[in-house]
């Protein structure tokens, strides 16, 4: 019979092949699963991952798309994978990014239309400062009162969804806007506008603050005290107090962190790629960072190569809903069953399998 | 302002239809955290749920089929769950959310044929001379078949718990893992009926809502109830007629929300809308602040890991 042995660490070699081997699977269940929608699944697959990157008249545009939108999920899931090390599950970034937007955004245009050097930064302050303090509600009811993150971080999605509509309908409108639901477009605004940086690229500050928040999680983590903190409360939180660790404390940074850096994901999109406030100006990178978290392991350079996969599937997609006319969530069921397949893989780097005899046992 | 533009007799048998999914479907999470089990692909099953039972009952126009293909659905789904979970040791969490995505992506694709068309009307029992009556009537007797099915499951769900063998294996599984196996039971075969239960209920809470209550396929139409529903068992302290009281506090406060609406109370309809979610976060922290005894009601293994060791 087989026998599952957990090992002493978990296997390196697994560890690291995994997600190859999860991304190859699921490029082959992905295409029986078109198949069996009557979509031609080598069309499909090739134009959700090989287009965007080696289409000769596709990629000159698709390849800087990448980066810009790989920058949003990199920062969010920099920020959860710290929740995440210290099991604290923030699943709220969405409604984090949301408020962040709302909050820099308002700010910035409550100027309008002054022009001034400190607008831009005020409002990327005010962005983290908006992301912080709506996380800061599941992290304070949790210190507070043990209320589960997970579903009050959850619930506080909806409840900035149902916000962000009524500011861009009502408080943040385009007064000039003829009768146009959303807010002012601050690409226009040239003291808020988050300006691309490389003519044509579509590359924006945010997506160089994202590379850079890489290397400063790697340095945490690896490097300074609080790193080894964040890990040992997820080990065990009585451990942790032996370490000199407050739990109460580490809740609130956990928290601040997704909060703060989703918020930051949220006005550099909003001033850059986005432009304007409008019901529709969410579009899930606060769920799939969660995906991008697990799937990079929580590594912050794991992180950034999730990231960049998950955003080829997402212009891959639009692509293949362009070209093939598949719907837009067809690339979901590709990025679920994308870690259906990684977590069920990552028994081989925790378990030894064993082949063992009755009489042996 | 006029309230009296409000039939309380039509609001309230409208808000027993409109409790239904988020009913069924917390029910189910409710039995799958009994057993110690947090799955949080809720919305995931509803949605498979949903589309599977709409294509079923539209090409066979057979309403058993359609609740029928809900249920399957919504258990498979749930299936690979279990199967990740407990066989291969996934992180509940993370899988909770794959399922989710999954089946809203899912459903998305297989559904694109069918959305915008009217389903065939689904039967409601005629009980005769009691469906005449004046206001009782209304109140308990003009349900569809799956109402009446939905209130007895909750019955027999807090039963079987409460009141049977097998309620008490489930309930000392999810109390303590490592001492139930100790005792000889399969905790990881029961843990997987438990979650599979528990999709066939969020499949035909999804499936109520295509079928019944919509009555129509639209792409990720079940729109957060999913994730209602998981707050509606803790809501509901891991009870199952508390279910019923959460539900219709949520199905009313919806409800509410548009009867204001028509009768012109000048509230932003954002802010209605986001009174369900606030009530649930409100209902939250009273109960998990109030007292230890009631915080104690959680499952004592609630999402921890089970290994057995030799």
């Amino acid at each position: 019979m087989l026998v599952f042995e957990r090992r002493r660490e978990p296997s390196r070699f697994w560890t690291a092949i995994t997600p190859i081997l999860a991304v190859l699977i699921t490029l082959i269940a992905g295409g029986i699963l078109f198949a069996t929608l009557g979509k031609d699944p080598l069309e499909a697959i090739k134009t959700i991952f090989w287009a965007p990157l080696f289409d000769p008249d596709l990629s000159a545009y698709a390849r800087p798309q990448i980066l810009v939108k790989a920058a949003p999920l990199v920062l969010i899931a920099i920020g959860l994978s710290i929740g995440f090390k210290a099991n604290i599950w923030n699943i709220g970034a969405e409604g984090q990014y949301i408020m962040g937007a709302i909050l820099g955004g308002g700010v910035a245009l409550a100027f309008y239309p002054l022009e001034a050097w400190w607008i831009f930064p005020l409002m990327i302050v005010s962005g983290i400062a908006g992301g912080i303090a709506w996380a800061m509600i599941p992290a304070l009811l949790k210190v507070k009162f043990r209320t589960n993150e997970i579903l009050v971080s959850l619930m506080l999605v909806y409840v900035s969804e149902h916000f962000l509509a009524s500011v861009s309908l009502g408080l943040l409108r385009n007064p000039d806007g003829v009768g146009f639901p959303g807010s002012r477009n601050l690409q226009h605004y040239a003291s808020a506008s988050n300006a691309e940086l490389f003519a044509g690229t579509g590359i924006h500050l945010g997506v160089i603050v994202a590379f850079v928040s890489i290397f400063a999680l790697y340095g945490l983590i690896r490097f300074h005290r609080l790193g080894f903190q964040i890990r040992v409360t997820g080990q065990s939180i009585r451990i942790s107090r032996f370490a000199g660790v407050n739990p109460n404390l580490m809740i609130i940074f956990c928290l601040a962190a997704g909060g703060g850096l989703a918020g930051l994901a949220g006005i550099f999109e909003l001033s850059g790629p986005a432009g304007r406030l409008s019901i529709d100006f969410n579009v899930g990178y606060g769920f799939t960072a969660i995906i991008v978290a697990f799937l990079g392991r929580l590594n912050p350079f794991g992180i950034a190569l999730a990231a960049l996969l998950m955003s080829l599937t997402y212009i891959g997609g639009d692509l293949a809903q362009f070209m093939l006319n598949l719907p837009a969530a067809a690339i979901q069921a590709l990025q679920g069953m994308l870690l259906f397949f990684l977590l069920s893989m990552d028994f081989l780097s925790q378990y030894r399998i064993r082949i063992k005899h009755w009489a042996s046992g | 302002m006029d309230f009296a533009a409000i039939n309380p007799l039509i609001f309230f048998s409208t808000m027993v239809a409109a409790s239904i999914p988020v009913l069924l479907a917390a029910l189910g999470e409710l039995v799958v955290e009994k057993s110690g089990v947090l799955n949080l692909g809720v919305e995931g099953m509803m949605i498979i749920g949903a589309v599977c039972g709409f294509i079923a009952i539209y090409n066979s126009g057979s309403p058993f089929f359609g609740v029928l293909a809900s249920i399957v659905a919504g258990g498979l789904l749930a299936l690979v769950f279990g199967i990740l979970t407990q066989v291969l040791h996934s992180n509940q969490v993370a899988t909770g959310l794959a399922l989710t995505l999954f089946g809203l992506g899912l459903s998305a694709l297989i559904g694109q044929p069918f959305a915008g068309i009217k389903p065939p009307t689904f039967p409601k029992p005629d009980f005769g001379f009691l469906g005449d009556m004046p206001v009782l009537g209304q109140l308990f007797f003009k349900y569809d078949y799956l109402v009446y099915a939905a209130f007895l499951l909750v019955i027999v769900v807090s039963y079987v718990l409460n009141r049977t063998r097998a309620g008490l294996i489930l309930r000392s599984i999810g109390e303590n893992h490592d001492a139930a196996h100790a005792l000889g039971y399969n905790v990881v075969r029961v843990r997987l009926a438990a979650i599979v239960f528990g999709g066939g209920c969020a499949g035909l809470g999804g499936g109520y809502l295509a079928m019944i209550r919509v009555p129509q396929w639209t792409e990720g139409m079940t729109a957060g109830v999913g994730w209602i529903a998981l707050a509606l068992v803790v809501f509901a302290s891991w009870r199952p007629y508390r279910v019923i009281l959460g539900a219709f506090l949520f199905g009313g406060v919806t409800l509410l929300q548009l009867n204001l609406q028509a009768v012109g109370i000048k509230i932003n309809p954002a802010y209605l809308s986001m009174a369900p979610y606030i009530i649930t976060i409100v209902a939250l922290v009273v109960i998990s602040g109030s007292s230890n005894r009631l915080s104690n009601l959680a499952p004592g293994s609630l999402g921890r890991l089970f290994h057995k060791t030799m």
